[in-house]
């Protein structure tokens, strides 16, 4: 799960690349980094249950989405609260939320486990699709947290805005990415793991392991939460989608196309995928593109790819099964050249994936 | 090896039964400090389920079993781990991807941990290195523990299995059938361990290899059909005609 | 509420529960045979709403769609497990999880591509447009009991299947006890594309058989995927008259609170799950976890 010296001086070199983002890119690229940092942060809070303790769930979607929705019920109209008010109100409901689904759905395994994730989580969606209680099916508008903190307020232009909310979006990532390499190394992650390997082995052993599970799946989605929070600070916008199980199952995605087998396979992962949502759009804007197709006489047929491509859906599912079918292993699976190898996966051997 | 007076693990008119069928019927059964109890029967005769009962993993239909005077009938598994009952599996059960100390630590930090303890970096933990080094080092194990378990012998991996279940500092041990694939050279090494740990254990074991439990067991319980048949010291069991004709005797 | 109206939302109820027991069989057949997890199973309902509202538009009644649904549809689910879903019976949870949601994002563009994202309203078959007199001021949509015979012949017809014949016999054994899976050994590839059929064409008549009901509309699939879940779990695994009855429940349960106290109805099948989980997590009917 965690890197070696030479990965971790990577980490930290893809972490400054990241920080300078905002100096290289235009402000439409900041904006798409900082909607994949937040998919990033989503991904990495779920690998904590899928990767670490083998736990997978359907229902991550509706903590993060619970998240978003509760910075707007609790935010007045006009003024945002400050980010030490919402921060800690958005985790507070999505940790206890997962503190209700774990509860009862930890009591299953395997397939009714995803089941029972999988109807709680829509259950949350429902509550907010079908009640006015958040804007209904349309969702709402909010006003964006405020940087304060003890009266202090960190204040920014509308120019300056999406700059500064990439910076507070990466900073959340490594504090969390951090958060979870210091779980990962202590004896508690080590139960989890053990849990992933052989649950019926830790049993036997004497660990209780309902209750690491159900720790593992709080925090998770405690962490989702964060997530969520930081989306409503980035759209300013929520609306039911963001708590629809399909969310949980990007997730998912974005942990298999990253690798199960690290921590940092999930910010790869959501990276790639947020990525592979603009191609559409960068076929459909690409002159040469359609030239080439005039050029020879197919100007036709051009039309159709870009009209095919605009489809995300069909994009996403081909995508999909083309990683199940053809990268089991993820990206990570992937043969890099010897000279970048190393810097990937922790110990080859340890991190097999176990059938359930 | 002399038994203390109180039996540690007891059970009464203990049954289990699986839809109709019955595994185990009316297994009324001690086991004492400082001896070894074997427990023998054809394949099919519930000596597994029997241990599973006992270490907490299937609840009894019926029957009541008792640690140390009081009921843990309806105890799970890992309740009963940490009432000081640990197993070990007739399947090698260990955690193949992880190292032969890594097994083992594990083992140790089930038992030895405090629930504050548990955000200590796992690398700071020498307290739970050494516990796993001196238990490795009883069975054997001692020399070269980075290795990874699954890529280990047959052999080998079986001492992984009996060394997690020492680690917790159990007061009785469940073994199901440790000797299974091992060679003979393992085999007489294990007989020796058995022994040494029969000193301040109670122990229940299950085995097939008849000159073993003979040369071990300090007393006997044959199981036919899910129900005792015979219990009593070896000579005893050896002299018993019934059992002779019904079970010895065919597998002589 | 009148006594009539009463008896009209029984008769919902019970019509709604047989669809979903219709889905619900066959996930459960599916997972307890091969241990799959089919999220696509919802699309497959879909795909057959779609289906009769095709035809009805094509040929002008849905007297077609019916057959062409149930045989269709057996067909269509021996080529995915051909050609799919054969390779991931022993792929761990994830993956078929990912493969089921990718058929899932598919089967919606498609959807989209060939009709559009419209809401469509499907009529009634001609033959049944009218309603059955109960009492002196109650009459019922015959179409509605037509869709209940229906299903409880496709329910009757599924019982003995399971339960006299040679292969039924070999599917129970699977869903008892996966190991049995190998014993069958020679038979097996023959089974499991068999249940993938059967489980297809029962969530694809399913569609059918709602399209006039309900409308068919984009995404309509997810909804009903979730309820059989629920179904499924309260029903208990691998367990047919298991989710039978929880169908039936779940049925009564949804459109009697839907129709009596609207506020709270859309929780009120999550509650009933929650209760069961905690009260018995293997399913009122199941035999195991």
């Amino acid at each position: 799960m965690l890197p070696t010296t030479r990965g971790a001086f990577a980490l930290a070199a893809g972490a400054v690349v990241l920080a300078l983002l905002p100096f290289m890119a235009q402000v439409y690229y900041v904006e798409l980094a900082t909607t994949a940092l937040v998919a990033a942060m989503l991904a990495l809070s779920l690998q904590l249950l899928v990767g670490c303790t083998g736990l997978v769930s359907l229902g991550h979607g509706a903590f993060y989405g619970l998240a978003a929705y509760t910075v707007y019920l609790v935010t007045p109209e006009d003024a945002g609260l400050s980010i030490m008010i919402t921060l800690p109100l958005a985790v507070l409901a999505a940790g206890a939320a997962a503190l209700f689904v774990g509860a009862l759905s930890l009591r299953t395994r395997g397939f009714f486990f995803l089941m029972v994730t999988l109807a709680f989580g829509q259950m949350i969606f429902f509550i907010f699709h079908d009640t006015k209680l958040g804007g209904g099916t349309d969702g709402a508008y909010l006003a964006r947290p405020a940087l304060s903190l003890l009266g202090f307020e960190l204040t920014y232009t509308r120019r300056q805005r999406p700059v500064f909310l990439y910076y507070v979006a990466l900073v959340q990532l490594v504090a969390m990415y951090l958060f979870l390499a210091f779980l990962l190394r202590s004896l508690f992650g080590r139960v989890l793991e053990g849990i992933r390997i052989n649950e019926h082995r830790m049993r036997a052993l004497g660990y209780d392991t309902y209750r690491y599970k159900l720790a593992a799946f709080v925090i998770g989605g405690a962490l989702a939460g964060v997530a969520g929070h930081m989306w409503a600070m980035h759209r300013a916008f929520v609306n039911p989608e963001i708590i629809g199980w399909h969310r949980s199952a990007e997730a998912l995605l974005m942990i298999l196309l990253g690798g199960l087998q690290s921590l940092h396979g999930p910010i790869l992962g959501a990276l790639a995928f947020t990525g592979l949502g603009e191609l559409p759009q960068l076929v459909g804007d690409a002159k040469p593109f359609a030239r080439f197709f005039s050029a020879i006489g197919l100007a036709d047929f051009g039309l159709r790819v870009q009209a095919l491509a605009e489809r995300k859906l069909l994009l996403e599912g081909l995508v999909i099964l083309a990683v199940v079918l053809v990268l089991p292993r993820g990206l990570a699976g992937l043969r890099w050249p010897r000279f970048i190898r190393p810097a990937f996966g922790g110990r080859p051997a340890g991190n097999e994936r176990v059938q359930p | 090896m002399k038994a203390d007076a109180a039996p540690v693990l007891e059970t009464t008119a203990l049954s289990k039964s699986f839809g109709g069928l019955s595994a185990v019927r009316d297994v009324s059964i001690a086991l004492n400090r400082g001896e070894l109890h074997a427990v023998i029967g054809p394949n099919g005769a519930g000596k597994s389920t029997l241990v599973n009962l006992l270490s907490g993993e299937l609840r009894p239909t019926s029957g009541e079993i008792r640690l140390d005077g009081r009921p843990v009938t309806d105890t799970s598994a890992p309740h009963m781990a940490q009432a000081g009952v640990a197993r070990s599996f007739q399947r090698t059960n260990i955690f193949p991807p992880l190292s032969i100390l890594e097994n083992v630590r594990l083992a140790v930090q089930a038992i030895h941990t405090p629930m504050r303890g548990l955000l200590r970096p796992h690398s700071a933990a020498r307290d739970l290195d050494t516990r796993a080094a001196a238990v490795l080092e009883r069975v054997g194990l001692g020399e070269a523990p980075h290795r990874m378990a699954g890529t280990l012998s047959h052999g080998e991996q079986r001492l992984i299995e009996i060394a997690m279940t020492l680690a917790g500092n159990p007061r009785v041990l469940l073994l199901d059938e440790p000797l299974a694939g091992m060679g003979n050279e393992e085999s007489e090494a294990m007989a020796r361990l058995l022994k040494d740990l029969a000193r301040d254990h109670a122990v229940l074991l299950i085995e097939h290899d008849m000159d073993f439990v003979f040369s071990v067991a300090d007393r006997m319980t044959v199981m036919v059909e899910g129900a005792l048949m015979a219990s009593g010291p070896p000579e005893a069991i050896r002299a018993d005609a019934a059992v002779q004709r019904t079970y010895l005797g065919a597998a002589s | 509420m009148s006594f009539a109206g009463f008896l009209a939302q029984l008769l919902n109820g019970v019509q709604y529960g047989l669809l979903l027991f219709l889905i619900a069989s066959g996930l459960t057949l599916i997972f307890g045979v091969m241990g799959i997890i089919n999220l696509a199973h919802g699309s497959l309902f879909m795909v057959g709403a779609y289906v009769a509202f095709l035809t009805t538009r094509a040929v002008g009644s849905a007297w077609l769609a019916l057959p062409l649904a149930l045989i269709g549809g057996a067909v269509f689910g021996a080529l995915l497990e051909r050609g799919l879903f054969r390779h991931f019976y022993r792929r761990d949870h994830l993956d078929q999880v990912l493969l089921t949601f990718a058929l899932i994002l598919l089967f919606e563009e498609t959807r989209s591509i060939l009709v559009g994202n419209d809401f469509y309203s499907v009529p009634v078959p001609a033959a049944f447009d009218f309603s059955v007199p109960i009492t002196a001021g109650f009459s019922y949509s015959a179409y509605r009991f037509a869709v209940i015979a229906i299903c409880l012949a496709l329910a009757v017809v599924l019982f003995l299947w399971i339960e006299r014949t040679r292969m039924g016999a070999i599917i129970r054994a699977a869903a008892e006890k996966p190991e049995m899976v190998d014993v069958i050994g020679i038979d097996a590839r023959r089974v499991h594309m068999t249940v993938f059929a059967v489980g297809t064409a029962l969530a694809l008549t399913a569609g059918a058989l709602a399209a006039p009901l309900y409308s068919v509309y984009p995404g309509m699939g997810d909804g009903f995927l979730i309820i059989s879940f629920v179904v499924v779990v309260i029903g208990g695994l691998g367990s047919i008259s298991g989710a039978f009855w929880s169908a039936l429940l779940i049925g009564l349960v949804d459109t009697l609170g839907k129709a009596y106290v609207p506020a709270v109805a859309g929780l009120a099948i999550y509650v009933l799950m929650a209760g069961v989980l905690i009260w018995r997590p293997t399913g009122l009917f199941g035999q195991r976890g």
